[in-house]
């Protein structure tokens, strides 16, 4: 089985893309089946369905969905597997600028939009700079120029990758990344890979479920702004011993 | 890593690679340019030293970008969609020349012109082969930034970002690295103006220009400012700018012009017209002297109706026509 990750900022057309893509390996005979991570909410996986598409989801509700996703991702290679499926892929949320799903000898593909700014490449870090394909939406609604200079910031994160524009509605430059798909190498497990990019550990109090606003309540791994602020306010950052987990009740 | 960034000297470094320079300074790594005597390697961990290479990969494909023009552009003919082979087996369009595609609707044009811009192989579903100046072309056509064989002009597209015109062609000449950029931009503006009919200043914002200034501003910085040698439009018949004007303006940039239209005036406009049918190219034909002699009727109606479309702007009845 082929397996395929794909990342992107949300509503980049990740979506879209992966259904005019997987579209021509359908006509070809593929068995397809995808896994769309989210955080609270998706109906990606009615669309997939209505597609003739093998199709999970997985909501990370209060983990971060990147997390989620690397500690169930040998599962859901497994499931494919035993979908008999030739391509499986992995939608995942792109919420979270700090992680990554990307894991080495898996086909990484980021999806990312004309419209979403030229900052923006260098803004989503690792799930861009990760990826073996960056797949660039909406060039329909741009002009040239910006097209062009967008691609460029693109290959400034990412000087490795292969850069295609799908247009994620007329399919135009999906059946070329429907050759790249083809191409990638078979995964039978995903056991004992490796991320691409570390993801950082959840450890201040706040993902932890303090809710409560203050130094007092800060805990963990955190680092402070530095706003030049009058003494008396604590400026300086810096990682914290990891105090003890607040239970609830006053401290 | 193909150079040994990590053996040279920052000196060494910035005098075979002056863009190097610019580059730290971007990434807040300015100071480095303080100690030139020092091994890059000091400053740079392994990752960077990476994509400090992959950085100089990319400008130095850039700055040779110029040497190897493409003049020509071959499309060998694959099969239709019944299998059948291609009655056209073999066309060549060269840089200045306008190249009409007409057909029925799924009859294949966008299809032929996916088949260009991703320079097939024999790997698309009609099985054609294009090459580049007669040879088969390199990968990076099909996956790199810079190197793109196609750029796309077409009614829908807009401006999105929130930039004067010429803080916008600032950016994609910069984007680009052309030399000369002011004489450029000063020419992209120049003939935008002459193209749009109504000026606009170089502080105009670009989402507010008209939609006919819009047009002429794309169509002129695509023939200054886009890497791309084929430029293909898509219609643009409405577009209230000079049709003909757009496009000695891109053939004057040594662009070969594609478009895919239906509009009786654009497809006279062309030097050869291509018939799709069933997924192949079935004729390629040249305007006949009759149809020459009747664009001149075509465009006498056509500045009628322009006239006509003033006059309602203006609050006029059209009583007399
Ligand atoms: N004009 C245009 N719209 C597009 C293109 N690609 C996607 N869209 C539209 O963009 C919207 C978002 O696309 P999706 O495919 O749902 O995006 P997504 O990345 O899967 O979104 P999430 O899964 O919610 O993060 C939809 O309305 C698409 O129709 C494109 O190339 N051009
Ligand atoms: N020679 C061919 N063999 C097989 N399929 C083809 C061929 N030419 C075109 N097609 C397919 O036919 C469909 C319609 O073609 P398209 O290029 O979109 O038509 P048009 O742009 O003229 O409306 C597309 O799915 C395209 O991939
Ligand atoms: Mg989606
Ligand atoms: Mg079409
Ligand atoms: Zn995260
Ligand atoms: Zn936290």
């Amino acid at each position: 089985m082929r397996f395929v990750t794909v990342s992107g900022p949300p509503s980049s057309g990740k979506t879209a893309v992966i259904l005019k893509t997987l579209e021509h390996l359908q006509k070809a005979g593929q068995k397809v089946g995808v896994v769309k991570f989210d955080c609270l909410f998706t109906d990606d996986d009615e669309l997939y369905r209505k597609n003739g598409i093998a199709v999970r989801k997985g909501l990370a509700g209060a983990l971060c969905p990147d997390h989620y996703f690397v500690s169930n991702v040998e599962e859901c290679v497994q499931w494919g597997l035993q979908e008999g499926l030739d391509v499986l892929v992995s939608e995942s949320a792109g919420l979270c600028n700090r992680c990554s799903p990307h894991i080495r000898e898996v086909l990484a593909i980021c999806v990312i939009d004309n419209l979403s700014g030229t900052g923006t490449p260098k803004k989503i870090g690792p799930m861009l700079k990760a990826a073996d394909v960056v797949v660039i939406t909406k060039g329909d609604i741009v002009s040239q120029a910006e097209r062009e200079v967008f691609a460029s910031r693109v290959h400034m994160v990412n000087t490795k990758a292969r850069i295609l524009h799908v247009n994620g509605i007329t399919g135009q430059g999906s059946f070329e990344l429907s050759t790249l798909w083809t191409g990638a190498e078979e995964t039978a497990t995903v056991e004992g890979k490796k991320l691409r990019f570390s993801m950082p550990a959840a450890l201040c109090s706040y993902c932890l479920g303090e809710t409560r606003i203050g130094s007092d309540y800060q805990m963990g791994n955190v680092r402070k702004m530095d706003l030049d602020l009058p003494t008396g306010f604590k400026t300086d950052g810096g990682p914290q011993e990891l105090g003890p987990m607040d239970t609830g009740g006053e401290s | 890593m193909s150079r040994q960034l990590e053996t040279l000297t920052v000196e060494a470094v910035f005098a075979r690679w002056p863009f190097v320079q610019q580059q730290l300074a971007d990434n807040g790594l300015g100071e480095i340019a303080d100690r030139p005597g020092a091994r890059l390697a000091e400053f740079l961990d392994t990752d960077q030293l990476d994509d400090l290479d992959g950085f100089i990969d990319v400008m130095e494909d850039f700055l040779g970008a110029n040497e190897e023009k493409v003049s020509e552009v071959t499309i060998t003919g694959g099969r239709a969609k019944d299998g059948s082979p291609e009655p056209v087996a073999e066309l060549t369009v060269k840089v200045g020349e306008v190249i009409c595609i007409v057909g029925p609707t799924g009859s294949g044009k966008s299809r032929l012109l996916a088949d260009i811009e991703w320079v097939a192989r024999g790997d698309t579903p009609t099985g054609r082969h294009v090459t580049i100046n007669g040879q088969v072309p390199d990968d990076k056509w099909r996956f790199s930034a810079e190197y793109k064989l196609v750029a796309q002009l077409s009614q829908n597209m807009n401006f999105v970002m929130d930039l004067s015109v010429e803080e916008f062609l600032n950016l994609h000449a910069e984007s680009r690295l052309a030399t000369d950029p002011e004489q450029k931009i000063q020419r992209i503006w120049n003939w935008a103006n002459e193209l749009a009919g109504e000026p606009f200043a170089l502080d105009t914002p670009v989402t507010s220009l008209s939609g006919g200034q819009s047009r002429a501003l794309m169509i002129a910085d695509t023939a200054v400012l886009s890497s791309s040698p084929v430029v293909l439009i898509d219609e643009i018949e409405n577009a209230g700018i000079d049709r003909q004007q757009a496009l000695d303006i891109l053939i004057r940039e040594e662009k070969i012009v594609l478009m895919a239209t239906h509009d009786p005036i654009l497809a006279l406009m062309g030097d050869r017209r291509v018939i799709i049918n069933n997924g192949a190219m079935q004729k390629v034909i040249e305007p006949s002297e009759k149809e020459k002699a009747n664009l001149i009727e075509l465009r006498a109606l056509d500045e009628k109706l322009m006239g006509l479309r003033h006059r309602l702007r203006m609050g006029e009845r059209l009583d007399e026509i």
